[in-house]
């Protein structure tokens, strides 16, 4: 008898659940549809999205600190010092820029978007943007450059920063020279002219702009004596 | 009558030609309307939009899908059985065409007025699966080989609840011909056999719990014969890499497509014609008469389709045991009863 009922149970389970089914999907038929047309309407992402990098490179001091927390080692960072009578200008949060920064940059193909490298920056000038969309036919293409100084501005700032390391070199030889002058004729007293002569040449060797010359012997000669 | 024998052999033979294609004419505009119904209904029941790029809302990819597939390159394995490969899909197809040749689509439009329509279509319709065999076997891959075994394993069990339901329809109207027995229920929606038909009202209230349990039986048996789910075992994308039509492709993987969808129809035009009411109007003698038959019947029939479409994308596959226990332990010995209770109240 049990078997019977069994039997009649089933079929009536199986009517029963496949109504009730059936009513959930019909039901679902005028539930409005809970997905987005994606490229035409777009997700809101969360604030703290962490998608596209993006560096405003005008407030880049060029500390090299986003390069060294990337885990991928993504970011690469060139800098050229500026000559003490360069005025890079300030950050928008005050700090004094005195690097160039020839070369910044991000391979987003590496990128592991771990965030990382944005919270040691001093100037908050990296960021991690909500930009999801930017897939390239070329991966070259993916390598941002973040840099805007031309090659002209980059071989400039260069050149500029040999001439005055030579002028500081040429100077500090002849402060040296200077110096040992110095000592020889505490040492022996009576040829004090000696020493001047000697000195001059190099300079001259150095030339053209007097300016820095005469800023950088203004500070030298005092350091020189104390130092020997 | 007359006027079509004035026109001689040619002519006739012309007016044949044009009858036949008819239908096919049909099966292509239907084909491309239900390619659409499935993805919109399917989408919506998941709370989806499925196309919205093509067209309005969509309405242009049927378009975009059938340029696809005449593009798709034609290939055929090796390791096939070359003939048998290439003949299975038009088999398969011949096999549900055949079928509409019985089906009356309105008063006036009747492919074949043959006196056995209803068993004409059930011994047809048998073609398809010696075509999904075919298909199976000739592309000699195991996973296909499995789907066209199961198929015939499947719509062989499932043909004799089929039948013995045409056959409850039958005694109730007298005739096999579809166009008789859609005539018998004309009248209004109180005359279709599902609601005992065209019968004094006492035996109409008792026939009326056989005739609606025969109706969801042919129902649910016509699923299994056109292998939609739960009953699409042969197809089962999940094991069986599509079964029987893995290794097809463009315009004869289109041509099972379409065969399969044309079936959808088929069993629904049965259906329809069997139990509710055919081309006959819901409402007597308001909005009938032959286009108006027309309407009604592609419009019934559409509701069927709809109703294979919705409980496909509610119910899971069956598994291979679980089928043959429905059809052999519950369908057919519920048909007996039904078959044994119409006859006794028919007689009485």
């Amino acid at each position: 008898m049990s078997a019977v009922r069994g039997y009649f149970h089933n079929i009536w389970l199986a009517v029963s659940t496949v109504a009730i089914g059936m009513k959930i999907t019909f039901r679902h038929l005028f539930v409005p549809a809970v997905t987005l047309q994606y490229p035409d309407v777009k997700l809101k992402l969360p604030e703290r999205a962490r998608n596209r990098l993006y560096v405003n490179i005008d407030d880049c001091i060029g500390c090299d600190q986003c390069s060294m927390a990337c885990p991928v080692d993504c970011i690469i960072i060139e800098t050229i010092k500026s000559t003490p009578d360069q005025d890079l200008g300030v950050t928008s949060d005050g700090h004094k820029k005195r690097l160039h920064v020839p070369k910044f940059d991000i391979d987003i193909a590496k990128c592991c978007y771990c965030g990382l490298c944005v919270p040691p920056c001093p100037t908050e000038c990296i960021v991690m943007t909500d930009v999801f969309e930017f897939s390239e036919f070329d991966r070259h293409n993916l390598i941002y450059n973040f840099s805007i100084m031309t090659p002209d501005d980059i071989t400039a700032a260069k050149e500029k920063l040999k001439k005055a390391e030579e002028e500081a070199a040429a100077k500090k030889a002849a402060a040296a020279a200077a110096a040992a002058a110095a000592k020889a004729s505490a040492a022996a007293q009576p040829a004090p002219p000696a020493a001047t002569p000697a000195s001059p040449p190099k300079p001259e060797a150095g030339k053209a702009s007097q300016e820095t010359p005469s800023s950088a012997d203004a500070a030298k000669p005092g350091e020189a004596p104390e130092k020997s | 009558m007359d006027a079509l024998q004035n026109l001689g052999v040619w002519g006739s033979i012309l007016i044949a030609v044009v009858l036949s294609a008819l239908p096919i004419i049909f099966i292509l505009l239907y084909a491309l309307v239900t390619l659409y119904l499935e993805m919109k209904v399917a989408a919506h029941m998941q709370d989806r939009l499925a196309y919205m790029r093509t067209g309005w809302h969509g309405t242009l990819q049927p378009f975009a899908d059938i340029l696809k597939l005449l593009q798709k390159e034609d290939t055929i394995s090796s390791e096939a059985d070359k003939k048998l490969f290439i003949l299975a899909p038009y088999v398969v197809f011949m096999g549900t065409y055949a079928g509409f040749a019985a089906i009356p689509f309105s008063s006036i439009y009747i492919g074949s007025d043959i006196s056995l329509g209803a068993f004409f279509i059930v011994a047809v319709s048998s073609l398809v699966v010696i075509g999904i065999l075919m298909g199976g076997w000739a592309s000699n891959n195991k996973w296909s080989i499995f789907g066209a075994m199961r198929s015939a394993a499947q719509m062989v069990s499932y043909e004799i609840p089929t039948a013995l339901a045409i056959l409850v329809a039958v005694m109730i109207t007298g005739s096999l011909n579809l166009q008789d027995v859609t005539k018998f229920q004309e009248g209004g929606i109180q005359n279709w056999v599902v609601f005992g038909g065209t019968l004094p009202l006492t035996q109409k209230l008792l026939l009326i719990p056989f005739t609606v349990i025969t109706f969801l039986i042919l129902f649910t048996a016509s699923l299994a014969e056109v292998n939609r789910t739960p009953f699409d075992l042969p197809e089962a994308e999940s094991e069986l890499v599509q079964g029987f039509n893995t290794e097809y492709s463009g315009m004869r993987f289109a041509m099972f497509y379409l065969a399969e969808y044309a079936n959808m129809f088929l069993v629904s035009a049965v259906a329809v014609s069997l139990f509710l009411g055919g081309w006959s109007s819901p409402f007597g003698s308001v909005m009938s008469g032959p286009v108006w038959g027309i309407f009604w019947f592609v419009g019934k029939g559409m509701v069927l389709v709809f109703l294979q479409i919705w409980i496909r994308w509610t119910l899971p596959r069956l598994r291979v045991d679980q089928l043959m226990y429905t059809s052999w332990k519950v369908l057919t010995p519920f048909l007996f009863v039904c078959i044994f209770g119409v006859g006794l109240i028919l007689v009485l």
